[in-house]
């Protein structure tokens, strides 16, 4: 089968801008379909999210695989993709990672015109601060290993610190009094709704459909015990390849398939402030006391901590960390006392037994898995990149070859360090 | 906040407690007779059931017994512990 025409995806331009403000806005096309489900396809992804939506697209892209459902039990885009604190970083220390998360940071810096979609891209940098000499050797030993690799993560003093973000208190009197800071020029933020709609349109564009609402509540096997599809709330679908990307229910969908995974899944919330004049303009991140705090374009503080430390699929608040991240924010930035809280939220992430992501087959053939997304955001563009060369070519991409479920069976274990906000 | 009922103690806020983690299988007595598959799903496999499971507590700042305890992982309710404390 033939996908639509690329070119015939309505550009978006100051152009397009301008003639359709002529006409009222009323000529804008949707920006991808909503077609009646087949019965099969080449490849199933569940999971309409950042990292289902850009593996459909580098599928049909580089592969030219583009029978492709994307199938989504909620709404696009509306898991992690709307629950994160849209951070992008590459700030990891093992070689895989570095390696992995930088090159999506480049990806990340091309996407708004590869996908002819303004995702409102930041790079504005990031900077943790240190306040404790643990923290410091475990930094300096993570900006030695990126040196190799390429991106920046420099040592910086405590009068740098104050100057790049002067938001914060005279910090003479905290309990832990910042000792420097590792800046991270390429740390960067993007409207993380923009991410999910612009990959959505892009894959639309070269003919993957998105099926919203389309929940999968089983999978069907050959005799050889391959999978051959999904059982839906909306019927069978056939597939030659099922890909889940169901960040924080991976856990629960390949339990209808009779696997167990090395997960957990745990609530990471977030909450944000009234809006206010700007006040921060770098990513300040605290791994000491759990805290991280940045401003976004409409003004609110963006402020978040580490998981709650126990099994979760809440996707809400849990009191006892909230207190926690809260008064360490108000240690560092004592004039942020007044402000109000608007939102808060929580979202379902998971924990590989390593802290590292897992882009793999299963024990299934034709069953594949890309999970263990500890802030999984930063990671859509590669992620996407990688899944789908597994998925079209079987073989792991060379950026994502220890990332396999079989490091498990091998005790070859990332032990990854570079998550943000843990103690 | 979430209130555990230790078993020594009686019941106690979160704070005084670590979380262990999803109560698992007891370690196999025989190990070297396990095929790496299984030994690696001992290890690391966790069941990770959205809706009620076991899980293991330590009453760290208190008593310092481990126990087991019945949760929901999606509602946070907390249910009386359907086994004993595992063996080591």
């Amino acid at each position: 089968m033939i996908g639509p025409d690329p070119e015939a995806m309505q550009r978006y331009s100051f152009f397009s801008l301008a003639r359709n403000a002529l006409s009222q806005h009323e000529g804008w096309q949707r920006a991808w379909r909503s077609p009646p489900l087949k019965p099969d396809y080449d490849v199933v992804i569940v999971g309409a999210g950042g990292h289902g939506l850009s593996t459909a697209y580098h599928l049909a892209k580089e592969h030219g695989v583009s029978n492709v459902a994307v199938i989504e039990k909620g709404w696009l885009g509306g898991g992690n993709t709307a629950r994160n604190t849209h951070t992008i970083r590459s700030n990891y220390l093992r070689d895989v990672s570095i390696r992995f998360h930088d090159v999506s940071v480049k990806l990340y810096e091309q996407l708004s015109r590869e996908l002819n979609y303004n995702i409102l891209f930041s790079q504005r940098s990031m900077i943790d601060l240190i306040q404790s000499w643990g923290k410091m050797r475990d930094l300096r030993r993570r900006s030695l290993a990126m040196a190799l690799h390429g991106p920046a993560y420099q040592l910086i003093t405590v009068d740098e610190l104050k100057r790049r973000i002067p938001a914060m208190g005279d910090l003479s009197d905290v309990r832990l009094p910042p000792l420097g800071g590792m800046l991270h020029p390429e740390g960067a933020m993007a409207r993380h709704d923009a991410v999910a709609w612009s990959y959505a349109r892009a894959a639309d564009a070269r003919g993957v459909e998105i099926h919203q609402h389309t929940e999968v509540t089983g999978f069907t096997f050959a005799a050889n015990g391959a999978v051959t599809g999904v059982e839906t709330n909306r019927g069978v679908v056939r597939a030659g390849k099922v890909a889940l990307a169901t960040a924080g229910n991976t856990s629960h969908v390949i339990a209808k398939a009779g696997l167990n995974l090395p997960l957990v899944t745990r609530n990471l919330q977030a909450f944000v402030s009234e809006p206010v004049k700007p006040i921060i303009d770098v990513i300040v991140n605290c791994p000491d006391v759990g805290l991280y705090v940045m401003q976004s374009d409409k003004g609110e503080l963006v402020i978040g901590g580490g998981t709650d430390p126990i099994p979760s699929y809440r996707q809400g608040c849990h009191f006892a960390t909230f207190e926690d991240v809260v008064a360490s924010l108000v240690e560092l930035f004592p004039r942020f006392r007044n402000l109000k809280m608007l939102r808060q939220w929580g979202g379902a992430i998971e924990f590989a037994y390593d802290a590292s992501p897992i882009i793999s087959a299963t024990d299934i053939p034709g069953l594949h898995v890309s999970t263990g997304w500890y802030g999984g955001f930063k990671s859509i563009p590669v992620g996407g990149l990688t899944y789908a060369h597994l998925i079209a070519t079987g073989q792991p991409h060379p950026l994502a070859g220890s990332f396999g479920l079989d490091r498990f069976r091998g005790l070859r274990f990332l032990l990854e360090a570079g998550t943000v906000a843990q103690r | 906040m979430l209130m555990l009922a230790c078993p020594w103690c009686g019941e106690r806020p979160e704070g005084e407690f670590i979380c262990l983690g999803e109560a698992v299988r007891p370690r196999p007595l025989d190990p070297s007779a396990l095929g790496d598959a299984e030994w690696a799903a001992y290890v690391s496999d966790r069941r990770n059931i959205r809706g009620r499971h076991d899980e293991r507590w330590w009453h760290v700042r208190g008593c310092n017994t481990i126990f087991t305890i019945g949760r929901d992982t999606v509602t946070h309710q907390v249910f009386a512990g359907t086994q004993d404390e595992a063996a080591p």
